[in-house]
């Protein structure tokens, strides 16, 4: 599992490849917990490249509800349908025609469990949502199959693989995490976040890369309104390509730092505690040390 | 670990030896491989996880998928199904590297097996050895820092004449290897000082040994005792302290903006609206058939914040400081004074700083906090915040007082701090101490406790939340956490 997720570009941790993988063969939703910016989301989109099967993503928001997340009678079209039959056809006949599956707008959910192939299921930020949606999902995720008054059991014809990613922004009720495997993802030392940069700014020299990387951990350990993510690292890392630095100094840090800090407040402080550093030569130490 | 087979004749010994004289083992359970995860999931509940019945039957069916060779993979299968949040994992790694020390430990002293051990330690060059383990600290890898640990134990552990508190002679052996951890701020580091972190791991694996050697010696097994709390807290730094503090008092803010919404039963203590009421009765002919009622203000989360920032509560301080600097994030409607022996505001700091050590240097330094004699005098706070203040409050406001309430002998003054409850619509105090030392010695808290709406014991993120879960439980809830 850690092979394929390498394969398609995402150097996944021992750890959060065995979840994967007991996920895949239990058949268990994963609940994917840890700070913006780790590579929750990427996750799924790697599992989905590697498995080669269809990402389905449902973005959790406040206010979200079952009608955007589950199904939705198409009302327009039942609509029309009375109209063209209102001549003659009993209100029984019409009934029964209007709640078929013809009228029946399938939403993120009710797709994923529709599918003939399996898919990879990606509920985002779920804790955006209120607990009265978590409740909700709970039958899906246990049973993989979803009520519809009208219709009937809707059960699934694929097992999907699906991953709930969460910021931890509030606690999520026991009775989804009963349900779920859990994997905590934090940033990744050092040696692993130098790997993943190369892997996606190959053109930049190794000692360039390792200071980099080393910045960037220095930031992380400083009290900042937002923290750079993994992303960010590697959105520097071709900046750094671009303007074509061989070195990270003060200077050049000074011009570019704004691509891993993104909050005013946050600036004064990373370019007060970080600038000294570099000048004093302090950094090349922290990776042989 | 040898096997039982080549460990030879003169290591084993009778089981019954150790069990007379020392209590011996605890007695085994059915054996096979299922009891014991059990086991574990029981020690598990009992530092606080829950665990139910689908949780192990996960378990049980991860583990099926892996090979049982693989520990790593043995330990994670466990995790990723048992443990279902950051905090249940740190102390599920704890608890986990616990129990099986412990099996290990027992099969061993079931076995009679005896480990050699280095014994003489005339032969070692102590400043070559400091020199090595230093070295090891540095490098950090696990094996290595456990041979080291076992060399350290051999050369200062005085083997068999230890203090026989492990805690103690961890800390011995520390001096002795003159290991000292790095200090944190600006400062060029030490070239003798190792990284803080890497010390921490070189004192548990010392730790480690110790044990091994004390249950080898007296051949029993030392009951498990519950995690304390420190360990059992995230890898502090007070960073995460400070993000915990953050998130519980993100909480309490909803808590306070919607309150007046929920409060129980819509009708109770409503005021008639005498205007609307009768423009209603016009639909009945001018006969006031429904009542209509002034719609209820939800309250302001308007908050004075005063906070206690003397030598005798230095250690919750930096605390209290972080509950305020995270209130300032979050509330706009804030004011907040810190006081020793008298008050001042501080709110302009917080608003013009927002890195936290900034502004404990401020509040430090030039905060003007009239610190004359450094004792706290809660009599005159209240006094000066009655003169100068008081007029600002209104029932709708919230009063929070972070202290210890020790007056260092002064008159406590417990009137005046029953007009600013008066006049506030709420009064909470957080006392840093555990409730067991509360009026012992100078602490006067039960003169203020019955103008407050609650009084809460309050030095952990942990108990911050129950205080927020309090609030959010209204007037009725205070009563209850008394």
């Amino acid at each position: 599992m850690q092979d394929g997720l390498g394969a398609v570009g995402y150097l996944a941790a021992e750890s959060t490849a065995l979840v994967a993988f007991l996920a895949a063969k239990l058949g268990k939703p994963v609940l994917v917990e840890g700070p913006a910016g780790v590579g929750k989301t990427e996750l799924a989109k790697a599992l989905s490249r590697a498995t080669e099967r269809k990402l389905i993503r449902l973005q959790c928001y406040e206010g979200l509800d079952e009608a955007k997340a589950l199904y939705e009678w198409n009302y327009r079209k039942q609509l029309l349908r009375i109209q063209a039959e209102s001549a003659g056809a009993g209100w029984e006949a019409v009934q029964e025609d209007i709640f078929g599956p013809e009228f029946l707008l399938t939403r993120p959910l009710l797709q994923a469990i529709e599918e003939t192939d399996p898919v990879v299921l990606l509920i985002d930020e779920i804790d955006k949502t209120d607990q009265e949606f978590e409740a909700m999902l709970l039958e899906v995720l246990s049973e993989f199959q979803i009520s519809i008054p009208e219709l009937g059991v809707m059960e699934a014809k694929s097992l999907p693989l699906v991953l709930l990613t969460s910021n931890n922004s509030r606690e999520l009720t026991e009775a989804l995490k009963r349900r779920c495997l859990y994997l905590w993802l934090d940033y990744p030392d050092i040696e692993r976040e130098l790997e993943i940069v190369r892997l996606h700014a190959p053109e930049l020299s190794e000692t360039v890369a390792r200071k980099l990387v080393e910045v960037v951990h220095l930031v992380r350990g400083l009290d900042l309104k937002k923290p750079p993510s993994i992303a960010e690292s590697i959105d520097w890392a071709r900046a750094l390509i671009m303007l074509g630095a061989d070195d990270i100094d003060s200077s050049v840090f000074e011009r570019t730092m704004s691509i891993i800090v993104k909050h005013r407040t946050d600036l004064d402080v990373v370019a007060e505690r970080v600038g000294v550093k570099l000048d004093d030569g302090l950094l090349g130490r922290l990776g042989t040390g | 670990m040898a096997s039982s087979g080549d460990s030879g004749p003169a290591s084993r010994r009778p089981r019954a030896a150790g069990k007379a004289l020392y209590g011996g083992l605890p007695e085994p359970g059915p054996p096979g491989f299922a009891p014991r995860l059990l086991e574990l999931a029981d020690e598990l509940r009992r530092e606080g996880l829950a665990i139910g019945t689908s949780e192990l039957l996960d378990a049980f069916h991860a583990l099926e998928q892996l090979s049982w060779t693989s520990q790593e993979g043995f330990r994670e299968a466990l995790a990723a199904t048992l443990a279902k949040s950051q905090e249940d994992r740190r102390v599920f790694e704890l608890v986990f590297d616990r129990f099986f020390f412990r099996a290990v430990e027992r099969e061993a002293v079931e076995r009679g097996l005896r480990e050699e051990r280095y014994a003489g330690g005339d032969r070692l060059d102590f400043e070559e050895l400091r020199e090595r383990i230093r070295e090891a600290v540095r490098a950090g890898s696990d094996g290595e820092m456990r041979d080291m640990a076992r060399l350290a134990i051999a050369a200062f552990g005085r083997q068999g004449e230890g203090s026989g508190v492990i805690g103690v002679d961890v800390q011995r052996i520390r001096r002795a290897l003159e290991l000292r951890g790095e200090a944190g701020g600006r400062d060029l580091p030490d070239p003798e000082s190792v990284p803080q972190d890497r010390l921490r791991e070189f004192e548990r694996h010392l730790r480690r040994e110790l044990e091994r050697a004390l249950i080898e010696r007296t051949q029993s097994l030392p009951p498990a005792k519950p995690l304390r709390e420190f360990d059992r807290a995230l890898p502090s730094g007070p960073l995460q302290d400070l993000a915990a503090v953050h998130r519980v008092v993100a909480q309490l803010k909803r808590r306070l903006a919607t309150r007046g919404h929920e409060q129980g039963g819509r009708r109770r203590s409503a005021v008639v609206d005498v205007r609307r009421t009768m423009r209603a009765s016009l639909e009945t002919g001018g006969v006031p058939m429904r009542l209509r009622f002034r719609a209820r203000r939800p309250r302001r989360p308007e908050l004075y914040v005063l906070c206690d920032v003397s030598t005798s509560v230095t250690s919750a301080s930096v605390f209290f400081l972080s509950v305020l600097h995270a209130l300032h994030d979050s509330f706009r409607k804030l004011r907040s004074f810190v006081f020793v022996e008298r008050i001042s505001e501080v709110t302009d700091v917080f608003e013009r700083e927002r890195s936290f050590a900034a502004i404990s240097h401020a509040i430090a330094t030039d905060a003007g906090v009239a610190d004359v004699s450094g004792y706290t005098d809660y009599g005159r706070v209240w006094l000066e915040f009655l003169a100068e203040v008081v007029d600002d409050l209104d029932p709708r406001s919230t009063v929070i007082v972070l202290g210890d309430a020790r007056t260092n002998g002064r008159e406590p003054h417990a009137q005046a701090f029953a007009a600013i409850s008066e006049r506030a619509g709420r009064t909470f105090w957080m006392n840093p101490e555990p409730r067991l030392y509360w009026n012992y010695g100078d602490s006067v808290i039960s003169a203020y406790e019955p103008y407050c709406d609650g009084v809460f014991e309050c030095w952990t993120t942990k108990q911050l939340e129950v205080f927020v879960n309090a609030l959010a439980g209204g007037r009725g809830a205070p009563a209850a956490a008394r």
